[in-house]
């Protein structure tokens, strides 16, 4: 199923390396964006730029994933404050110290409100408005590393594992309607999310995924792993038995 | 901005010598570069795109990721940007649009916050000056973390010092200058040959009214017409498209062995030479290969292998300079090879306290680096200085800290510009440690 033509983009997190990417290539397309995030008005060189580069129009807004009485509205804020809008891009999301996260459970709450809960109620809400419009569509950024727990990124893994299955189920339940989901599942992306961990391999540059997400929801795909490799390396991690696993350092 | 788990690792310029051991922030908004301070950063750092250890420190801010275009006016190209773009992503935007950069050095891979700490010159010199003359105002975050913006009326002495003053003044956070209207995206070029270093300087010198663009190649290996070489004149010309270049290159595979050997070298350049049969030539080519013939291979200076090489620009004063750079050329020919040699004039052009050019001839000149190629190019710098010359502070690794003194007389006013805005001392970098005007 192809995503019908979007004219105008939200996207949440905007703040993000990744949501900067993808709203150059989006931009690139002609494609008005809403750029929503905390402190905004931080964002506006980026907003300048995209105006400048591609000649677009391009609106901040203020946005708080973790404020969810706020998500009930978002909706409409963005028609008044922007105009029509047919696609939201989610990027929200933070990679927390997993030490840090074992040893104090508010780190692990906050891991979890701000990958799973907040994404899921303000999508929740931006699904029941493109439903009862019957067409535009979602693109959300989950990660591998929601296809298996691991000891060593475990919580956040957790919380992207919910996502990914939180978008499985509102991607059935939308294509009645006509809106297309779609789950995008980076691997080590450089960005500072990233900067400086131990173990990184194959990391891939913000563009090059970005570059992905627009040809895979183009092409109506449902789940991207990106760069591509990423889906075989997951389907062998996949493989192996729980009783291997459990005794491997991953 | 995550700063907790940085780890150092080895950074060098674009000659790869020397390396210094450096923990890299990354800065993604104008607050971070304020941040960054607090976390020990020295230095604001871009491309690393200056030869030798200007833009090195131990801890350093990168502002590679503050690359967006933040004003621009299509009429009269008024163009502000974030110091961590590209002159290459520059040109990408303004091309298409009928404008171009109005000084641009010999690569476009440098960021536009490095041009200003280098206050780059281009082919241009004689007739447009320096960045600083294009420039109009700068935003920067000081060693104090005030932001300021700075232009010729106010903080003017923060605002000249900035231009070549590698960096030491503060984190530039953004640039406003004005470009230059073209016509097209082509170059009319007119090349010469030349039979030695005199014919080379006379056609440099007497065809300095007539185009705005003007470089000569020179073989310094020849032994008999030393200084031989082929003179490029060029302007913007008319023509049918206005495209910005493209993203091909080849790249240079990996470090190996230094390939360059003498007489490899007299070979490559006697060919070169003759590339060109005609004593005239007239083309039209593009802006790419013209202003950026090495960027098409890139990482080339893998070619020196590990121990990298190094850059020497002077300028001499056309006073007495010819006589000068022949003897500069005797000295160092027999003893260590160059790979490659680049003369231009000067004109006269605004310049900051620690600006490079001045009235006279520059020549650039590559060596492959070794303990003999360094001595004899430290030993052989005073006779620029005695010519009333200077070294470019870009290009240089291994100036002495005495030979500083005598070539930039301003020095003075650089470092109690520095001392208001930095009473602190706290920028510094590998080349201003090495100077003595941390």
């Amino acid at each position: 199923m192809r995503p019908t033509p979007t004219s105008r983009a939200l996207i949440l997190g905007a703040r993000s390396q990744i949501a900067q990417a993808l709203a150059h290539q989006f931009a690139a397309k002609g494609v008005a964006l809403v750029l929503a995030a905390r402190q905004s008005e931080q964002l506006a060189p980026i907003a300048a730029d995209l105006r400048l580069r591609y000649d677009v129009d391009v609106d901040l807004l203020e946005f708080d994933a973790l404020d969810l009485d706020s998500h009930v509205a978002l909706a409409d804020r963005v028609r008044q404050e922007a105009g029509p809008w047919e696609l939201a891009i989610c990027v929200v999301g933070s990679l927390p110290d997993q030490q840090l996260a074992r040893q104090d459970g508010h780190i692990a709450q906050q891991v979890l409100a701000t990958n799973f809960t907040s994404v899921c109620v303000c999508l929740g809400h931006l699904a029941n408005d493109l439903e009862a419009r019957r067409e535009g569509g979602l693109i959300c950024v989950s990660s591998v590393s929601g296809d298996r727990g691991r000891q060593s990124n475990y919580i956040y893994g957790a919380a992207k594992g919910g996502l990914s299955v939180f978008l499985q189920g509102l991607r059935n339940r939308l294509a009645p309607a006509g809106v297309h989901v779609l789950t995008v599942k980076p691997g080590f992306v450089d960005t500072p999310m990233t900067q400086g961990l131990e173990g990184l391999f194959l990391v891939a540059s913000p563009e090059a995924v970005a570059a992905d997400v627009l040809i895979a929801w183009r092409k109506g795909r449902n789940v991207l792993y990106t760069p591509w490799f990423w889906r075989w390396i997951l389907l062998i991690i996949r493989l192996i038995p729980e009783s291997i696993f459990k005794r491997l350092s991953l | 901005m995550t700063g907790i788990r940085l780890k150092p690792h080895p950074t060098c310029g674009w000659g790869r010598y020397p390396v210094v051991t450096s923990v890299v922030q990354r800065a993604r908004w104008l607050d971070d570069l304020r941040l960054s301070l607090d976390r020990q950063a020295t230095l604001a750092q871009g491309q690393l795109r200056s030869y030798g250890d200007a833009g090195l420190a131990p801890s350093v801010v990168s502002t590679l990721e503050l690359n967006r275009i933040l004003h621009f006016e299509p009429d009269t190209g008024v163009l502000e940007i974030e110091a961590g773009i590209t002159l290459d992503q520059i040109l990408r935007f303004v091309v298409p649009r009928g404008w171009f950069l109005p000084v641009t050095p010999g690569t476009k891979h440098p960021t536009i916050g490095g041009c200003v700490a280098a206050d780059v010159h281009g082919k241009n010199h004689h007739v447009d000056g320096s960045l600083v003359s294009h420039v109009e105002a700068l935003t920067l975050v000081t060693a104090e973390g005030d932001t300021i913006r700075c232009d010729r009326s106010d903080y003017a002495d923060l605002f000249w010092s900035c231009f070549g003053g590698m960096g030491l003044t503060g984190f530039v956070y953004s640039v406003r200058m004005q470009l230059l209207a073209i016509a097209s995206d082509q170059i009319g070029v007119v090349t010469r040959r030349t039979r030695d270093l005199e014919e080379t300087c006379d056609i440099l010198k007497s065809t300095q009214t007539q185009h705005r663009y003007s470089v000569a190649w020179l073989d310094v290996l020849h032994r008999r017409r030393r200084g031989r070489g082929l003179v490029m004149l060029g302007d913007h010309t008319q023509g049918a498209s206005m495209k910005a270049h493209g993203a091909r290159t080849i790249r240079f595979p990996a470090v190996g062995p230094r390939l360059f050997a003498r007489p490899v070298m007299q070979a490559g350049n006697a060919a070169y030479y003759r590339r060109q049969l005609r004593r005239l030539h007239h083309s039209k080519v593009h802006y790419d290969p013209y202003f950026y013939p090495l960027d098409g291979l890139r990482d080339w200076n893998r070619a020196y292998g590990r121990p990298g090489f190094l850059q020497y620009q002077f300028v001499v004063p056309f006073a007495g300079g010819l006589d000068c750079i022949r003897a500069f050329l005797d000295r160092i020919c027999n003893t260590t090879t160059c790979t490659l040699a680049v003369l231009k004039t000067f004109g006269d052009g605004q310049t900051g306290p620690l600006g490079f050019p001045q009235r006279g001839w520059t020549l650039a000149l590559d060596f492959c680096q070794t303990p003999k190629s360094i001595s004899t190019l430290q030993d052989a710098t005073s006779l620029i200085t005695d010519a009333g010359g200077r070294l470019y502070l870009a290009k240089d690794a291994i100036m002495r800290a005495e030979h500083f003194a005598d070539m930039y007389p301003r020095a003075g006013e650089f470092l109690a510009a520095k001392r208001r805005y930095d009473p602190g001392k706290r920028l510094r970098s590998a080349l201003s440690d090495r100077l003595g005007i941390t």
